[in-house]
């Protein structure tokens, strides 16, 4: 196909190709890094949490009044929901993933620094891994003679000091000893001592505020809560028995405890839905706007391409007498479009990359990954080809005799 | 002449339905996405009190050690105050109203036996707070500066507060249990729920959307131990009362710039004070007086989200535009022969932009119809979303105006350059191309 009459003829038509080639440009341009942006939150949302998800519930309860046996209370409450049909294991910790409250601390690896090295998160609560499925990977779990009860460790500064051993995540040993095995190394929580004596694959932090890098840097301790001090009953079951677990644990708890408000009760699945709804209606409004920018182009396309082939009708029944077939009347429609394409793609890569660096500024996203460049063009193309089918196959029926024809 | 041209626009519009329809359908999206967004904005970055405002002011000291990690994600834990230094502040006077606050969340237990108690967030505050932000009383007053000293077990309930425990507001001199206290009704204000919540720790961004629906006195909640919400923040050992925790909030009302001049060196001085006593570690001049707004932009409560969404929808109202620019080209140029026959019966290039003009406005001021239907879809859709900030997210009427005037002069401008051309068409010369 010849292009330089495409070009002679673009050349009388010069401001409105300028603007149909910038329309292209800014659309590539805001749909690559859009497309880059709703892959992002689609990757966040897909985080490993390190704990058995589609198995976990969890009930919130809140006991009021009197707390003094908050104990026995709260052993007597796990021992009724051990007993619930279908229930592997249950624990009572303070937090849970995706809850979006936490307990965190400064840790260091010298008592005597002055900054800390880092801030990581506190999982108490016996029985805690079993009952998450966190896979230990070196080491061991707490024996149960090691787990002392919360309470009395929060009043009794002697007895505090002998909670000595700490379970982390492999993220965590890798970022304090980096290279390093952190089996048997020592950390130092406010001046106290504790030992690493295990290792687990991961186990995410509860809420994200220090940022997606700090999402693995957990620590679980060998502590015993209490209804006084955790409310957060948490149990594993076999997925297809969740809902009827958590409808029997709720009753359960309300059973031995009439004064007692049940905050929440969802599955793990559900609260972690709950935790990246954000993400997910991010992701949405964005391809919302990419749907509705390619249609806008589209429609301009479209547009511009009926006035075109209008405008020119006359020339294509002269040139259609003269001997040129239909297809080569499509072909002229289609090679112009693609012309135009061309040129606003390339525009579009140099401000995709310039939108890219701009976010990158403002709003601390990585840099858009080569990839998306051709995605970005082969989108543009094909709506471009797609859009302009239908006033091209216009143009090529209009009838040879037409040239005949005075206006 | 107008409703000439009007009527001239109309049959032109009209002979191409399906194309006018797809102008007005991309400046109406253009214009809905992007009104959409700025609404959304508008309604977080407005004045929370408008009629005070102009008068409130947030202190600032910094009362962190020299090593002090910066300001992290975690939030500057001087942004709040210790106990001491609000009371000195407050003990100092030197503003006519002023408070020291936290907020908190307690269980209120509603007075009818057997029903079961429910959790509630409130405020605990310094006896000023009532006068300083200028609530108003249904029934009864608020505590007095005595009341803080005894720690009085006093509660001033919000009017939905004594509905919901009561069933009536005229309640004063009533006990109510928070809590495992029992508190007597000191008052009921009337329901108070400046958006943002613009007093409280930052930590809530914003509280878009929440109202407190207790308040009592903050002597009183440190002195029961009632739980406190928000960011707190320590360095060394020590409790609630001690200079390194810091957890609450001061704002002062100052009348005119030289109060506020004055009171600014205030901290400076008794951030000195405090230095010389070994007590601050940091320079002086990081105290600071945030005049309202400034403090609530500092505070960031603006998610990076919903700028980039922002810029999103701008980019998008350009695409549109330039669309439209494009299609009005085409359409005006493509009627050159019609032009060329007015111009030789007489008409002026300026009658032409006119009539040109004229098309392109009603082309968008279709389009701003159709974007203020299509914002307020968009608001909808904004209102079922999880976000704190999200269901406040309501079009006010000079939002409403903005729109209609942003689509009719993006149109216009979008018709300036097409009907400019068309109006340089030369009189004849087109008649005899053809």
């Amino acid at each position: 196909m010849d292009i330089l009459p495409i070009l002679s003829t673009l050349r009388r038509h010069k401001i409105t190709a300028l603007l149909l080639v910038l329309e292209i440009a800014l659309t590539c341009a805001i749909v690559c890094n859009a497309v880059f942006l709703i892959n992002q939150r689609l990757e966040r949302m897909k985080m490993a949490s390190g704990v058995a998800e589609h198995e976990l519930v969890q009930i919130q309860a809140f006991g009021i009044g009197d707390t003094a046996d908050a104990k026995a209370h709260a052993q007597e409450d796990l021992t009724a929901l051990r007993q619930i049909p279908g229930v592997k294991s249950v624990a009572l910790v303070n937090q849970v993933p995706f809850t979006n409250s936490s307990w965190n601390t400064s840790v260091k690896l010298d008592p005597k620094q002055n900054q800390a090295t880092l801030n990581a998160t506190q999982y108490f609560g016996e029985n805690l891994l079993q009952t998450f499925g966190t896979r230990l990977v070196a080491g061991r779990d707490f024996a149960p003679d090691e787990y002392l009860d919360m309470r009395l460790v929060a009043r009794d500064e002697k007895l505090a000091k002998k909670v000595v051993s700490v379970i982390i995540t492999r993220d965590l040993g890798q970022k304090l000893w980096p290279g390093q095995s952190a089996l048997g190394k020592t950390l130092y929580l406010g001046g106290d001592p504790m030992r690493v004596v295990g290792v687990v694959a991961g186990l995410i932090r509860p809420s994200l505020f220090g940022g997606d890098a700090t999402a693995q840097w957990s620590m679980v301790f060998p502590l015993r809560m209490d209804s006084d001090n955790a409310s957060r009953y948490v149990i594993r079951t076999a997925p297809q028995d969740r809902e009827r677990v958590l409808a029997a644990a709720a009753a359960t708890l309300r059973k031995n405890d009439p004064h007692r408000i049940i905050l929440e009760k969802k599955t793990l699945d559900d609260i972690r839905a709950d935790f990246f709804q954000d993400d997910r209606a991010m992701a949405g409004l964005l391809a919302g706007v990419c749907i509705a920018l390619l249609v806008v182009t589209a429609l301009g396309i479209v547009g511009l391409g009926s006035f075109w082939v209008a405008q020119r009708r006359r020339t294509i029944g002269v040139r259609r007498a003269l001997g040129a077939t239909r297809g080569s009347i499509l072909r002229y429609f289609q090679t112009e479009n693609f012309l135009l394409a061309t040129i606003g793609i390339a525009l579009g890569m140099v401000l995709a990359y310039g939108i890219n660096l701009f976010l990158m500024l403002h709003y601390e996203l990585p840099r858009l990954p080569a990839y998306y460049f051709p995605i970005g063009a082969i989108a543009l193309w094909l709506i471009g080809q797609v859009a302009v089918l239908g006033p091209a196959m216009r143009a090529a029926a209009v009838p040879p005799v037409v040239a005949t024809r005075s206006v | 002449m107008f409703a000439y041209y009007l009527d001239l626009a109309l049959r032109s519009l009209r002979r191409s339905p399906v194309l006018t329809g797809m102008m007005v359908l991309a400046i109406g999206l253009g214009i809905g996405a992007s009104m959409t967004m700025l609404t959304v904005l508008h309604v977080m970055t407005r004045d929370p009190l408008p009629e005070l405002s102009a008068q409130l002011y947030y202190p600032h000291l910094d009362p962190l050690p020299a090593n002090y990690p910066a300001r992290s994600e975690w939030g500057d834990p001087s942004d709040n105050f210790t106990w001491p230094d609000a009371m000195a502040l407050l003990e100092a006077h030197r503003a006519d109203q002023q408070a020291a606050m936290a907020g908190g969340r307690v269980l209120a237990w509603p007075v009818q036996a057997g029903r079961m108690p429910f959790r509630i967030g409130g405020r605990y505050a310094t006896a000023g707070f009532f006068d300083l932000f200028g609530l108003r009383f249904e029934q009864g007053r608020g505590w007095t500066a005595a009341d803080d000293e005894a720690r009085a077990r006093l509660v001033v309930l919000s009017h939905a507060l004594a509905m919901q425990l009561f069933g009536r507001t005229d309640v004063v001199g009533r006990t109510v249990r928070l809590g495992d206290a029992r508190f007597q009704v000191g008052g009921v204000t009337a329901d108070w729920a400046p958006q943002p919540q613009f007093y409280a720790d930052a930590s809530g961004r914003g509280n878009y959307g929440e109202s407190d629906r207790f308040f009592l006195p903050l002597a009183t909640a440190l002195d029961l131990d009632l739980s406190v919400s928000g960011n707190q923040a320590s360095w060394k050992e020590g409790g609630k009362t001690s200079g390194n925790y810091t957890w609450l909030q001061v704002w002062v009302r100052l009348k005119n710039a030289a109060q506020a001049r004055a009171y600014r060196q205030f901290l400076i001085d008794y951030s000195a004070s405090q230095q010389k006593l070994g007590r601050f570690e940091r320079p002086p001049a990081n105290a600071a007086l945030y005049p309202m707004m400034d403090w609530l932009a500092h505070q960031k409560l603006v998610p990076n989200d919903l700028r980039l969404q922002l810029w999103l929808a701008l980019g998008f109202l350009v695409v549109c535009l330039v669309n439209i620019v494009a299609l009005l080209l085409a359409k005006f140029l493509r009627r050159s022969g019609e032009v060329s026959v007015r111009r030789a019966l007489g008409a002026r290039r300026r009658d032409i932009f006119l009539q040109f003009g004229v098309e392109s406005a009603l082309v968008g001021s279709l389009g701003g119809l159709l974007g203020v239907a299509i914002a307020q879809a968009g608001l909808w859709s904004v209102r079922q979303r999880p976000d704190s900030y999200a269901h406040v997210a309501r079009m006010d009427l000079s939002m409403l105006a903005l729109t209609v005037l942003l689509a009719i002069a993006g149109s216009l401008l979008a018709g300036m350059l097409p009907a400019w051309r068309a109006s340089r068409v030369a009189p004849a010369l087109q008649l005899k191309a053809q």
